[in-house]
């Protein structure tokens, strides 16, 4: 979990991932606005690959590699993706910009200077509904120029 | 933060957002916390006959078990209307209403207990139909009837004339304001029979005086903070957990969460009013309007909720942002067995807009007039008179709004038909044509649209409301630095409320450390954070305690170290008139505390005349203009929207960045209700209860925003600033519907406009 070992106990079956992460391992920061994978707010790596954490089961987790949008920032400094998101505006209420900071993160890994459609595809399961996510976009350029090697 | 009015700083509480450790109301928890849950029912309309509870008090993990009979206070609550129980009592007036509470030690056991309260039901026949709600044959639903409020305009002269005459009817969905962030809350009880409330929610102090006469408690005993919101849009005016996690944190002693599910979400608060308009628009032939007659039919569920000002909008609104002599307006809002319906951004003038402005392009096509110019030809000015009899003070640039937009350039145009087929076909893009990624066409069959619409509403609430805020703004010196903090009541729903308080306590205080308090009931009420009035009327309250402090600061300057006509703060300083550092606000004011509290009171209005329907009744109106172009693949009836342009006059933009996030997010709302978003109901049921039913616009839905943004001012408001989040919302839509009018020929009457509305089936 995000590099460490954790362990979460008394987890109830049904539970999904995102369950044990808000509720077994005080990371809530991955959210639960449908819980049904359709909005993306929950986005996180599992294995390195981008998953809604409210479609895995729990017991389907175990021992696996799990970073979550807490994973990101490092020692206090925020990533250039995070800051980017601030500079650009394209935070209102917050509640989807998890799951867009961890997509968009995965976004530019595999593609490091995407073009607006490319982010549109990209991110098209992550629903925003502050922003008209023009300035989700913006972020997204910002960072991609940020992160240039 | 030492950003002034006019700059786009960082958002004070972005940080924490962007790190995902920024607490909001699903996420909180405290130590032998339980969770609650609710027994909602199955039925649109049914009497209740028997709730049994025993099963469900039986469950292991189960520690109360609630009904209507453990209310200990008021059993009804309402923002405008005491109607709805706050646990259905002897029956249910609407699918998933509240009637039984659960608290226990694990979500999953309060689920199951809550489907081990059996309740018995006698089923009876929802009335589904506002039409009929309005005839004697249907059932009474409240004891004062059906209708919650008519509203009567009358204005000129009712027998008026006109050379060319347009009718129309129209027919607007359900919308859902669908925040991300659930209905959720902790309340924690206190050892002296009081309780602290941590909720997301748009007004704390309208929230607090409900509850305390649910729970039978002084207003004191009854403590909220806002906890982190994921967004509102009118959903969070009403109550929904707040009152159950209470009863329930009371009756247990122990702290109880609770925290909605997507599907009852959608129960679990109100929705824009579907409604029903018909039009009458007469006019000269040089396009001047004579008179207009309007009926508006607003469906509003079982329950009143803001029922009585949205009706008041679409009426008072009616005939859209134009000069009009003589009008004639009469709107109802009635009970049915449907969803309840109340705030949603925009109220009544969303649903009004859509039928004036299809009016005015039907009127402009009957003339042989470019629509454009025939709303011109009408359009209000300041010194005009609304249909109300009011004369519109300030700005009102309806005429420079549409010109904008229509000067805005074009995007480039679809390539030619079939340019995506065959050989030697140019590579297409599908996710810039109708139906995206369906490959559902590669150009052929779709045609372009371009569609304006304009569109206004009332900032604050209107008709006499005492629409005050409260701020308390303290000075004092902090490690040898001056801090200002800011506490107000005043809900952050995503709109930067917070940073912009920041914005005007710097300004006005000249000091670069401000701190904005959390949002609680420990200070005086400021009002919703809704229709568009927080910047407004909370802004005018910080500003007015800024210069009370002030004041004091000069003053004691003035005492210690004498007087300096035209001294001023700025730079954490008294600065004279020249520019020279006096004293430095840490020296002159030491362990000295400065505190002031201030209530901001716009001017009043007042309660349209009932007869006639003539008032002063609004403070402030907001104005934008949207042109839409769209493409629509015509034999499947799929729409594309390829770009929007608005033009808004802000006022003042206080934070230009957070104005324009304004600009787009409502625009989205705008589209989605145009051409996507409905709330299903039949019978009185809702068929889509969840967000793969009902559809959102994602990022391939949503097209750039053109934006200009006008900063003409106001006489009456702090900084000449405009009421921003609503206006975006209101004439994007109409303007999409225009443009898919303008593709494809077909009148379209309804929205959200669906495939069968493009194509005959
Ligand atoms: S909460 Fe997982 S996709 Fe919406
Ligand atoms: S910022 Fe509110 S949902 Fe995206």
């Amino acid at each position: 979990m995000n590099g460490r070992p954790r362990v979460a106990e008394d987890v109830w079956e049904g539970t999904n991932l995102l369950g044990v992460l808000r509720e077994h391992m005080d990371l809530p920061g991955s959210k639960n606005a449908c819980e049904q994978g359709e909005c993306g707010s929950c986005s996180v790596y599992l294995d390195g690959r981008l998953v809604c954490a409210c479609l895995v089961l729990a017991g389907q987790a175990q021992g696996r590699d799990i970073r979550t949008v807490e994973g990101l920032a490092s020692a206090g400094v925020l990533h250039p993706v995070q800051e980017a998101f601030l500079e650009a505006g394209a935070v209102q209420c917050g509640f989807c910009t998890p799951g867009l900071v961890v997509a968009t993160h995965d976004l530019l890994t595999r593609t490091p200077q995407p073009t607006t459609m490319e982010i549109r595809e990209a991110l098209a399961g992550n629903i925003c509904r502050c922003t008209g996510y023009a300035k989700i976009i913006d972020a997204v350029h910002l960072a991609a120029s940020r992160m240039r090697p | 933060m030492s950003a002034r009015i006019g700059d786009s700083p960082r958002r004070a509480d972005g940080p924490p957002k962007v790190r995902g450790d920024f607490a909001y109301s699903s996420d909180l928890k405290a130590g032998g916390m339980l969770w609650g849950a609710t027994v909602r029912s199955p039925h649109p309309y049914a009497r209740i006959l028997a709730i049994d509870t025993t099963e469900a008090r039986a469950l292991p993990g189960v520690l109360a078990v609630l009904t209507h009979l453990d209310v200990p206070g008021r059993k009804l609550y309402g923002l405008e209307i005491q109607d709805q129980p706050v646990l259905a009592m002897d029956v249910v007036r609407c699918w998933g209403e509240a009637v039984a509470l659960v608290a226990a030690d694990h979500p999953e056991h309060a689920r199951r207990a809550a489907q081990l309260v059996r309740v018995t039901y006698e089923v009876l026949e929802p009335l589904t139909d506002p039409e009929r709600a309005l005839t004697d044959d249907a059932p009474r639903l409240h004891p004062g009837g059906n209708i919650t409020r008519y509203v009567k305009i009358r204005h000129g002269d009712q027998k008026a004339r006109a050379d060319v005459v347009v009718n129309g009817e129209y027919e607007i969905g359900m919308q859902d304001q669908a925040p991300l962030g659930p209905e959720s809350g902790l309340a924690i009880p206190d050892s002296a029979g009081g309780v602290d409330l941590h909720v997301a929610t748009q007004w704390l102090h309208v929230d607090r005086d409900q509850l305390a006469g649910i729970l039978s408690l002084p207003p004191d005993k009854v403590r909220l903070r806002l906890a982190g919101v994921g967004g509102a849009f009118g959903a969070r005016e009403d109550l929904s957990m707040q009152a159950h996690a209470c009863l329930l944190a009371l009756r247990t002693g122990r702290p109880v969460k609770m925290s909605y599910s997507r599907p009852e979400s959608f129960v679990g608060h109100v929705h824009r009013h579907p409604g029903k308009l018909i039009y009458e628009h007469g006019a000269t032939r040089e396009g001047k309007l004579v008179y207009v007659k309007a009926r508006v039919l607003l469906d509003g569920g079982a329950y009143a909720s803001s029922s009585t000002a949205v009706i008041a909008n679409a009426c008072c609104f009616a005939v859209g942002p134009y000069e009009c002599p003589n009008a004639t307006v009469d709107g109802w809002v009635v009970y049915t067995n449907n969803p309840p319906c109340g705030a949603m951004r925009g109220f009544g003038s969303v649903q009004n807009c859509y039928a004036h402005e299809a009016q005015m392009d039907k009127l402009a096509a009957a003339l042989g007039m470019d629509p454009v110019e025939l709303r011109k030809r009408n359009a209000m000015k300041t010194g005009s008179r609304l249909i109300t009899g009011q004369v519109v003070e300030g700005s009102a640039p309806v005429a420079e709004l549409l010109d904008r937009i229509k000067k805005m350039p074009l995007p480039s145009p679809l390539p030619p038909q079939g340019a995506g087929l065959g050989r030697g076909a140019r590579k297409v893009d599908l996710t810039q044509l109708p139906g995206g990624v369906s490959n559902t066409t590669h150009g052929e069959g779709v045609v372009r649209g371009v569609g304006y619409a304009v569109g206004f509403k009332n900032v604050g609430y209107s008709e006499g409301f005492d629409d005050y805020s409260t701020a308390r703004v303290r000075l004092s010196v902090v490690n040898g630095r001056p801090r200002a903090e800011v506490h107000t009541a005043a809900a952050e729903v995503g709109q930067g409320l917070v940073t912009v308080q920041a914005q005007i306590a710097a300004t006005e205080l000249g000091v670069s450390d401000v701190v904005v308090l959390d949002a609680d009931t420990q200070v005086g009420s400021a009002g919703s954070s809704s229709a568009s009035r927080q910047t407004y009327v909370t802004g005018g309250a910080v500003k007015a305690a800024c210069e009370a402090v002030r004041e004091r600061v000069l003053a004691l300057a003035q005492s210690e170290i004498g007087g300096s006509t035209g001294a001023r703060l700025e730079s954490d300083a008294v600065v004279s008139s020249r520019g020279e550092v006096m004293v430095t606000l840490g020296t002159l004011l030491g362990d000295a505390v400065i505190e002031e509290t201030r209530e901001f009171r716009p001017r009043r209005t007042h309660r349209l005349d009932s007869e006639t329907g003539q008032a002063d009744a609004h403070l402030q109106y907001a104005f934008a203009a949207h042109r839409a172009v769209v493409d629509v693949d015509i034999e499947l009836g799929l729409v594309r929207v390829v770009e929007l342009a608005t033009a808004q006059d802000v006022g003042k933009a206080i934070n230009p960045q957070a104005v324009e996030g304004q600009l787009e997010g409502g625009a989205a709302q705008g589209l989605g209700l145009a051409v996507m978003e409905e709330i299903q109901v039949k019978d009185g049921v809702i068929r889509n209860a969840s967000f793969t039913d009902y559809l959102l616009p994602t990022i391939l839905d949503m097209p750039p925003v053109r934006m200009d943004i006008l900063e003409l001012g106001d006489p009456h408001s702090p900084y000449g600033l405009k009421g921003v989040g609503e206006p975006p919302t209101i004439s994007s839509g109409p303007a999409i519907v225009a443009a898919i009018r303008a593709a494809t020929g077909r009148p379209i009457t309804r929205v959200p406009v669906r495939p069968h509305d493009i194509v005959d089936t």
